[in-house]
């Protein structure tokens, strides 16, 4: 594959925007060309599979279907697909929640493409440990390898703490020790590493532990959910870009008093709501996102 | 039912001594420790506003009436406190100056949780 921004675009068919470039912070048209070993990847996040309420979305049954049509309708198919966490709405009911979580999980089966990864996001795995997700979506903190990219999951939401806890920083290091501080690594978490807005519980608590081990490796992204928006932080020479949601939108933080989900808009119908594509330029080390809306528009 | 007590200052080292200091310029004056029951369910504290005086040490005296929940206030150096049921958990706060503090659950509670918040209002 070799073709350059405006014909990937194109191809994708699905008229996004590109709002951010990676690592290095800005856009070069001069930059836009794919080579080789280039790969696109898709990041859906808090689909809230199980939320009922129709003045925050009265089509919470389709959004989640549509935004998956839309990745298949893709002319360029991603190589994987990423769920970055809250795939459903919590229940007290174990049993609720098993289905719910059967459910999502027969609908993202929907994928054309079947290279998936799943996250845990406290509402999947806030009140059981993630005893559930495991069941149906597996491990909660893991790692892959796509074409020289190193990929870290990390679990910030199973512990009722909302913290990745000491064993699995344990873990993050010894996985860091692995790899050469040139590797390049993409962290898929749900919560925000760093201290986005305490005040509502928009950070991890230990997640500076995690930042510190993250540190010294020079070409690191982190990819997030939770908080229904995109925003780009920077902690030192590490991005962090939150996705918007696909089932309601949050306000940004500190706008309102109470961090509660945004109305519908019947006038602009999935305002807010949306997933990204990420593409992965190897010669750069850098990464293009674009976000795109649930329907073409 | 036990009872277990969280001491909480801030900013900590200044707050440490400060405490000392002021617990004792209260005790002097006569002032007596402000204590605050609140009770906390899914997915609400009550009460959810609570006043209180600069300067003088406020005891909350949390009960949880159905599951664990979490308290913690970031903008007073982030004290928090894990609510369980079945006993009483207090927690002393010493507002260095006046303003308002949201604080709010911390350990996932359920469909509700992001809710459940409240305000302390503390005054000159």
């Amino acid at each position: 594959m070799n073709i350059d921004r405006r014909d990937f675009l194109k191809l994708l068919g699905m008229g996004g925007a590109i709002l951010v470039l990676g690592q290095r912070g800005s856009a070069d048209a001069a930059d836009m060309t794919a080579g080789k070993d280039d790969f696109f990847f898709v990041q859906l996040s808090d689909t809230h599979w199980g939320f009922n309420d129709p003045k925050i979305n009265p089509d919470a049954m389709e959004t989640l279907k549509k935004a998956i049509a839309g990745g298949n309708s893709m002319k360029i198919q991603p190589d994987f697909v990423v769920f970055t966490g809250d795939i459903t709405h919590t229940t007290d009911d174990a049993k609720e929640r098993r289905k719910r979580m059967s459910e999502a999980r027969d609908i993202i089966s929907g994928l054309k493409v079947k290279n998936v990864k799943f996250m845990a996001g406290e509402h999947d795995a806030g009140l059981d440990n993630g005893e559930a997700f495991q069941e149906y979506f597996g491990k909660t903190h893991y790692t892959f390898d796509y074409k020289g990219v190193h990929f870290i999951v990390i679990d910030n939401v199973s512990d009722p703490t909302s913290s990745i806890t000491d064993p699995q920083l344990q873990w993050l290091s010894d996985e860091l020790k692995k790899l050469d501080k040139e590797s390049r690594i993409v962290v898929l978490t749900h919560r925000p590493l760093f201290d986005l807005y305490p005040n509502w519980d928009w950070w991890t608590r230990d997640g500076a532990k995690a930042i510190d081990l993250l540190l010294p490796y020079k070409k690191v992204t982190v990819l997030y959910g939770h908080i229904h928006q995109e925003h780009h932080h920077m902690t030192g020479h590490i991005p962090h870009h939150a996705a918007k949601g696909l089932m309601f939108p949050l306000p940004a933080p500190g706008s309102v008093p109470k961090r509660v989900p945004m109305p519908w808009d019947p006038a602009a119908p999935y305002k807010g709501l949306g997933y990204r594509g990420i593409e992965a330029k190897m010669d750069k080390a850098d990464y293009i996102i674009t976000e795109f809306p649930v329907q073409k528009g | 039912m036990k009872i277990s007590r969280v001491i909480i200052m801030f900013p900590l080292a200044f707050m440490m001594a400060a405490f000392a200091v002021v617990t004792y310029a209260a005790d002097q004056a006569g002032q007596q420790e402000q204590v605050v029951k609140i009770t906390a369910k899914k997915f609400e504290y009550s009460p959810n506003e609570i006043r209180i005086k600069t300067g003088v040490p406020a005891v909350f005296e949390f009960t949880s009436l159905d599951r664990v929940h979490g308290f913690t206030v970031p903008d007073l150096g982030g004290i928090r406190a894990t609510i369980e049921p079945g006993k009483v958990t207090r927690v002393t706060i010493l507002a260095p100056k006046a303003g308002t503090y949201e604080f709010h659950c911390d350990l996932f509670c359920g469909d509700g949780h992001e809710g459940m918040t409240g305000k302390i209002i503390v005054e000159d």
